[in-house]
């Protein structure tokens, strides 16, 4: 194992030193750095040209250019860029801003795909099947920049002209209580009484749910609420306790319950420290809760030891996740009014000098990031969508799932323990490749949501044939990219057995 | 479909009043994949797009049926707002016609139906030259690594993987800008030059399974020079797979190339293409939405029906398609 990984350490050194060295010469050749200048009618012309081929030490050939600029990132200093800005103070800014967008699409991509993928592989050639596949074949087909485009439009522009009065029309509510039923109906399977029936509740629901909202102008002052948050932990708590130890066994779905009830009365107990907290103090709650978790499903779990730990552990990180969102959505009437009533925003990272307590200023970057992600997403979670799906039926029709039902055990079992493990071992891989394919996404992303991130010292550095910016784009992204390739194949011969390292 | 494969032998499936119809892979092939109704839709679609954007302005010189031009300005009408009309007069609608404009007129006046039809023309060019060159690159590449195995295949695979360490997005971008300029023919060729590695890698695994087949030693043995192993023993049962992958890579450079119009590093002004397109309107959307919706829905429709053609054609290669689907 060692041997392998350091093997593949040397090689994705020596592949990455080729790469940016290809990079290097592609950007110095992709037009004339000094193209400004020339059109420049200031008096001073001709020294600001001298000063810049000095700065970029145009008189030098590019082989030679790249080898200082490799000797000087071997003494850890990335250069200047044109205008004798310092590289490595831009690309920490960048940085931090493009690593929050990533971060957040990846993470959304690969819960939500995967969830989808899997259902959509159980559901074979149901409705909701096909709507899947069409819809992810419908996202690998769209332009990034012109979902970008609509979004900023609609999702932002109009919704939050729209959020000045927050009352849906009937008409809407209709559409909507009508998605709402399709969505129940394609996901029944069975004969058509069924089906029409899971059609109707999720007409009645959604309908109820959407009118109550309007009404209530919930919108305007979002929140969920004690009552609320308790439901959502219960729902919880069975589903998570149905999908880890099955609902025969009740010391599991005990504790499970526990923990919600514990954790939706704990947001009322612990008000005084949710004011204005800081990530530490989150962190340190979040531990609390998985500690009193672990320590409730040990104690109520009985045979079921294990499984009821996890099922435990599970609602209660979502039950404080509830609690979390509950604050947060608290601070939006003050926030929205600070930012002139428009929370959803496209252009930047951040509220330039905004100043507000911890949900605040949360909100704000949720605020942000909310666009940009929705955009950055839709490929990836297309691409997980359909790996998971094909990943899931192609072990659903092996021996040893044959194997599993034929021994009589239950189809939770059957799909969570043999299945569902399996199913996953492939979607390592394309999480490596996925990565790639965000960080361009992200570039396209940036310009439309005018982020100030990798994407943007990117394009700039190459529309200025400024090699300085270009390159300290690449060497980021290109290790991210090969550290990723080298997790995904470490993790695959962890996960599968049958692979030897060598 | 594989009766002939099933039936014990054909006197015992005549005996048994089957009629056996003797087919050809291709004909295997053909017919799956014409009973793949998504792909059926995807051909007709793109067929439609091809000869509506092909015939219209015309090509190389050759006039085409629309009278207005994606240079000439021209009076605007009715504020430049599309003309066409589908909505039949019984129904309330204008009648079904496709008027002066049926595109609308973009805000110098130009013909926005011969502009849009002429960035259809140039993002289908690109797309479909990046993908030959890319797939001939990557089909050569890959078997010569696969075929020939040690140093070749070393040195071969860490090019790629060299290649392939760098985003396609940016390393497209750097081409582009250096030869946006030069014409689609140009940037097109050069943006397949760099995006082969993943057809490559594909190709490489397939001739690392194919070379140890019999057949291949079969031939080995009768003193075949590797050219035409590879050539014409190995690549031949390669074709599944390469014809699947480079549909893929067409819909994929679709959308490469008009990501890269949007950036200003593709196509340039006064050439267009679809991207270029929604990039010079973007912030049209509110005063003129149909600058921005056009190019939007074409470039939609290409790559969708290009994709499912794809698919279909997967399914119609795999011959482990009944198992998955049974």
């Amino acid at each position: 194992m060692i041997v392998f990984i350091m093997r593949r350490l040397v090689i994705s050194f020596f592949v990455l030193l080729a790469a940016t060295f290809i990079i290097y010469g592609l950007t110095a050749l992709a037009g004339d750095p000094l193209e400004d200048l020339r059109q420049d009618n200031s008096p001073n012309k001709a020294q600001k040209i001298a000063e810049r081929s000095e700065r970029m030490q145009l008189d030098l050939p590019i082989p030679l250019r790249y080898l200082n600029w490799l000797g000087n990132l071997g003494r850890g200093y990335l250069g200047v860029n044109r205008d004798g800005q310092d590289v490595a103070t831009m690309l920490a800014d960048a940085l931090s801003a493009t690593l929050q967008l990533v971060l957040a699409a990846t993470v959304l991509a690969i819960t939500v795909g995967i969830v989808i993928g899997i259902t959509s592989a159980l559901r074979q050639y149901s409705g909701f099947d096909y709507t899947v596949t069409f819809a992810a074949f419908v996202c690998f087909s769209l332009p990034l920049f012109w979902v970008a485009v609509m979004l900023k439009q609609y999702m932002a522009i109009e919704f939050n002209n729209w959020l000045k009065d927050p009352v849906i029309p009937p008409t809407v509510i209709g559409v909507l209580a009508l998605l709402g039923g399709l969505v129940f109906g394609a996901l029944a399977v069975g004969e058509r009484r069924r089906r029409l029936a899971a059609f109707g509740i999720g007409l009645l629901v959604s309908g109820t749910l959407f009118t109550v909202l309007s009404a209530t102008r919930w919108f305007a002052a979002p929140g969920l609420g004690l009552p609320l948050i308790l439901a959502f932990g219960l729902a919880a708590a069975v589903g998570f306790t149905a999908l880890a130890a099955g609902l025969q066994y009740r010391g599991p779905l005990y504790a499970a319950l526990g923990a919600a009830v514990i954790g939706a009365l704990s947001s009322q107990v612990l008000k005084p420290l949710l004011v204005d907290p800081t990530w530490l103090e989150i962190g340190g709650l979040l531990l609390l809760t998985v500690a009193v978790c672990a320590g409730l499903g040990h104690a109520l779990g009985g045979l079921q030891r294990r499984q009821a730990i996890t099922a435990t552990v599970l609602t209660g990180v979502f039950t404080g996740g509830m609690v979390f969102l509950d604050r947060m959505l608290q601070a939006f009437p003050a926030y929205s009014a600070s930012v002139r009533g428009r929370p959803i925003s496209t252009i930047g990272a951040r509220t330039p000098n905004y100043v507000g307590d911890f949900w605040q200023t949360n909100l704000d970057s949720a605020g942000h990031l909310l666009l940009p992600s929705l955009a950055l997403i839709l490929i990836s979670l297309a691409t997980y969508t359909r790996y998971s799906r094909a990943s899931m039926l192609e072990v659903m029709n092996q021996d040893y799932v044959r194997t599993a039902r034929a021994k009589g055990l239950p189809e939770r079992t059957v799909v969570v323990k043999h299945a569902f493990r399996n199913g996953l071992i492939p979607i390592t891989t394309l999480m490596a490749f996925d990565f790639a394919g965000v960080i361009g996404g992200a570039v396209v992303t940036e310009t439309v949501f005018g982020w100030r991130g990798m994407g943007f010292l990117f394009t700039k550095g190459l529309n200025e044939v400024d090699p300085g910016p270009v390159m300290a784009f690449f060497l980021v992204t290109g290790t991210a990219i090969v550290v990723c390739n080298m997790i995904a194949d470490i993790l695959y011969a962890y996960l599968d057995p049958r692979i030897r390292l060598s | 479909m594989t009766l002939s494969a099933q039936a014990p032998g054909p006197d015992t499936g005549a005996a048994q009043g089957m009629t056996i119809v003797a087919r050809t892979q291709a004909q295997m092939v053909r017919r799956r994949f014409f009973r793949h109704r998504a792909a059926l839709a995807g051909m007709i679609i793109f067929g439609f797009v091809l000869l509506l954007s092909f015939s219209s302005i015309g090509f190389l010189g050759i006039p085409g049926w629309w009278d207005k031009s994606y240079l000439a300005t021209g009076a605007l009408v009715n504020q430049g707002k599309p003309t066409l009309s589908v909505v039949p007069e019984f129904l309330g609608g204008s009648g079904i016609g496709l008027g002066e404009h049926p595109f609308g007129q973009d805000d110098i006046g130009v013909d926005y139906f011969a502009k849009t039809m002429r960035g259809a023309q140039q993002s289908i060019i690109v797309a479909f030259l990046v993908a030959i060159v890319a797939t001939s690159v990557g089909t050569l590449i890959g078997a010569v690594a696969g075929y020939y195995r040690g140093k070749t295949e070393s040195v071969l695979m860490r090019f790629t993987d060299v290649m392939i360490t760098i985003p396609v997005l940016v390393i497209a971008a750097v081409i582009g800008r250096r030869f946006g300029d030069s014409g689609v023919v140009l940037l097109g060729t050069f943006i397949g030059l760099v995006i082969w590695p993943s057809m490559a890698r594909l190709l490489r695994g397939e001739f690392l399974s194919l070379r140890e087949k019999e057949f291949v030693e079969a031939a080995r043995a009768l003193g075949t020079p590797a050219r035409r192993i590879i050539f014409r023993h190995i690549l031949p049962n390669t074709v599944g797979v390469i014809i699947v992958a480079a549909t893929l890579s067409v819909a994929n450079a679709v959308l490469l190339e008009s990501a890269l119009s949007f950036l200003g590093l593709g196509v340039q002004a006064p050439d267009t293409s679809l991207g270029q397109l929604i990039n010079e309107y973007r912030t049209a959307m509110v005063t003129r939405p149909w600058l921005f919706w056009w190019p939007g829905i074409f470039i939609i429709a290409i790559a969708l029906s290009i994709n499912f053609i794809g698919d279909g054609l997967r399914d119609a290669f795999d011959p482990r398609q009944t198992r998955v689907r049974a």
